[in-house]
């Protein structure tokens, strides 16, 4: 009685099709490169720069110098080296952002999908528990919930930030869910009773990956938003080196009213620019390349 | 249709009136108004808790400053903190939350901590109609500036203009919007000289008494420029290609094709048939943008030391000022539930389509 396959029904994988396919077709999205570049720049910087650049050592001998051959990006207002700062400081703001998106990705994509497909009083409740969230506003939380939380370790950050951010991605994921049920591969898995998490996490899911690839990438911009907004307002105390930490110290020491000291906090602020830009276009492209199907105004 | 004249019979009457009451209960508007009012319920009652459980209270940060700055004894500032205050911060929790939803019935938002003896009411009135303000009007710049650009994106799409509008607005986008202000101070304040950034701390020139006079309204419109300025930056991008890909999609319809095949005018077709329709979901879009309005101006405000009420609330929250704190809360959770409710009604109204109760 093993004769019909529901994979007969079932269309093929958007995210791995072959991989020459891949390439092929990022090439023909020049701007998705320059944004794997940027990510893979970013990344390399995080997890190995650290290892070659030495940590940035007080000189009150060069302070406030402009870029120079010796110090490409100049130096602070303590005559610390702000190439070597910005290295160093952009692997807590990564792995923050690595985290909370994979978090806010697994949290959507969990309560979204199940909401869906259970509807009824589980998707009601968490339907008022997202616009619930959702009122609250978020950089205001944040301050609420820094003002008592120890935020200085990532998986804390994580795990506050991803709190406050899966009600939007949960909703599409939910909206996506439920067109996708109506499907006749999906209609066929149910009918021939092959159990709800094998239709939700091998019939359903699968054709979203690229969509959920995609948001998770945005969580990432997100986290990187929010995260930066409490560190620069000061509200995380005593936390170690970081973008946050750099503007934070600019702006109350003033560094963005002097030409001499610009570079210290427009270093730090390019930093965040050029990386969420990568990730932006980076996510804008894998739309493109794999699945203009899916991709909605919601 | 049920009969409602006077001649006839009560129970008649009654039945009308459960009809429509009845079906007030179940119209949608009835319900969305009062799941709004369910929400800010909800978000009043947790922000009370969760102010509440940060560490550090009002009284003591205030005895601490009576200390240091008056000179006073810890007994005498004690005494004189207790006197200012109508509401006891030790008493249970419970009592002061039936105490503050109380007073709120009444309109009393209590009276604000830091700032000695003023009405939160009154702080709120005095610093948010500025944010408003610059919000607003960047709100608005950055809405109609982007409809007109994506509009034109679309119509010469794969054009030079096209590409480079594009790629400056991604970027612009993908730069948070708080760190706007330090591109800006560092390029008009300290690179071209063109205003003079360290100064201009407030809502308008100090010396200048408020009124419609024309100097009046020069000192407002300048000193608000930069913080306009940035959020019409941090806007257009996001509506210029919201726009673009909402033309897009209309370009392709039928109705276009026709009004072509008609003959009509390229600028009536422009306007009448491309530009309305294409326009519609971004309304809701702005409508819901409103609501977020405060929350995202804390530190905008912060950079530029403008004085609206994002300033206010940071320093509330520094100085653990309760009412007002709780205040300021209050007025986001209205500003952002009505704008919802105004995004749904609005959208309803504005694309026939669309019909009200059909949302789950």
């Amino acid at each position: 009685m093993t004769t019909v396959t529901p994979s007969l029904s079932r269309p093929r994988r958007l995210l791995f099709p072959r991989s020459d396919g891949i390439w092929r077709a990022i090439r023909r999205h020049p701007s998705g490169v320059i944004g794997l570049f940027g990510v893979t720049f970013f990344l390399l910087m995080a997890f190995i720069g650290p290892l070659i650049v030495p940590l940035p050592k007080v000189n009150v001998q060069v302070r406030n110098q402009p870029p120079s051959f010796a110090h490409i990006l100049g130096t602070d207002n303590q005559g610390k080296d702000i190439a070597a700062q910005i290295v160093h400081g952009s692997r807590p703001v990564i792995v923050v952002a690595v985290l909370t998106g994979v978090i806010t990705t697994a949290i959507a994509i969990t309560l979204g999908s199940l909401a869906a497909f259970f509807g009824g009083l589980f998707d009601r409740v968490v339907n008022s528990a997202a616009n619930f969230v959702l009122t609250i506003p978020y950089l205001v939380a944040m301050t609420v919930l820094a003002s008592f939380i120890r935020l200085n370790s990532p998986v804390t950050q994580a795990i506050i930030l991803s709190l406050w951010s899966w009600p939007t991605l949960m909703r599409t994921v939910r909206a996506q869910v439920l067109s996708l049920r109506e499907r006749e591969y999906v209609e066929a898995a149910v009918a021939l009773n092959l159990g709800t998490p094998h239709i939700i996490f091998r019939e359903i899911l699968p054709n979203m990956a690229s969509y959920i690839a995609i948001s998770m990438i945005l969580a990432m911009t997100s986290a990187i938003y929010a995260q930066i907004a409490l560190i620069t307002l000061g509200l995380v105390p005593l936390s170690d080196l970081n973008w946050g930490r750099m503007i934070f110290l600019a702006r109350t020491t003033g560094a963005i009213y002097l030409s001499e000291t610009v570079w210290f906090i427009l270093a730090p602020v390019m930093a965040i620019a050029l990386f969420q830009w990568s990730l932006v276009t980076l996510a804008r492209s894998i739309e493109d390349v794999f699945n203009p199907r899916l991709r909605s105004g919601a | 249709m049920v009969d409602t004249t006077l001649s006839n019979a009560p129970p008649n009457i009654i039945e009308a009136l459960r009809v429509r009451l009845e079906r007030t209960f179940k119209s949608y508007l009835f319900r969305s108004i009062v799941q709004a009012l369910f929400t800010v319920w909800l978000v009043l009652t947790v922000t009370f808790v969760l102010i509440r459980m940060m560490p550090g209270n009002p009284v003591d940060i205030l005895v601490d400053r009576l200390v240091s700055e008056q000179g006073l004894t810890r007994e005498e500032a004690l005494a004189q903190a207790a006197a200012m205050f109508s509401v006891n911060f030790n008493a249970p929790i419970h009592e002061q939350y039936f105490q503050y939803l109380g007073n709120l019935l009444r309109g009393d938002l209590g009276i604000s901590i830091s700032s000695t003896n003023t009405p939160v009411i009154e702080i709120i009135a005095r610093f948010l109609p500025w944010t408003l303000f610059s919000v607003g009007l960047g709100l608005l710049i950055s809405f109609v500036l982007g409809l007109l650009i994506g509009m034109a994106m679309a119509y010469w799409r794969n054009s030079i203009f096209d590409v480079a509008v594009s790629t400056i607005a991604s970027f612009l986008s993908s730069i948070p919007n708080y760190l706007l202000p330090i591109i800006l101070i560092y390029l008009i304040g300290v690179q071209w000289k063109l205003l003079p950034v360290a100064r201009m701390r407030g809502t308008y020139d100090p010396k200048l008494t408020p009124g419609f006079t024309p100097e009046f309204i020069a000192s407002v419109m300048l000193y608000a420029i930069l913080p306009v300025l940035t959020y019409v930056l941090s806007q257009i991008g996001h509506w210029a290609l919201s726009m673009k890909n909402s033309t897009l999609s209309v370009l392709g319809e039928e109705y276009v094709n026709a009004a072509h095949a008609r003959g009509l005018p390229q600028r009536r077709i422009l306007v009448a048939y491309v530009g309305r329709n294409a326009s519609l979901p971004l309304f809701t879009q702005l409508a819901l943008s409103i609501g977020s309005v405060v929350g995202g101006a804390i530190i905008i405000e912060l950079f530029f030391m403008y004085q609206g009420i994002g300033i206010r609330l940071f320093e509330a929250i520094g100085a653990r000022d309760y009412p007002l704190m709780q205040g300021i809360f209050l007025m986001i959770t209205l500003s952002t539930v009505l704008a919802n409710l105004l995004a749904d009604l609005l959208y309803s109204q504005l694309d026939p389509r669309v019909r009200l109760g059909e949302s789950k």
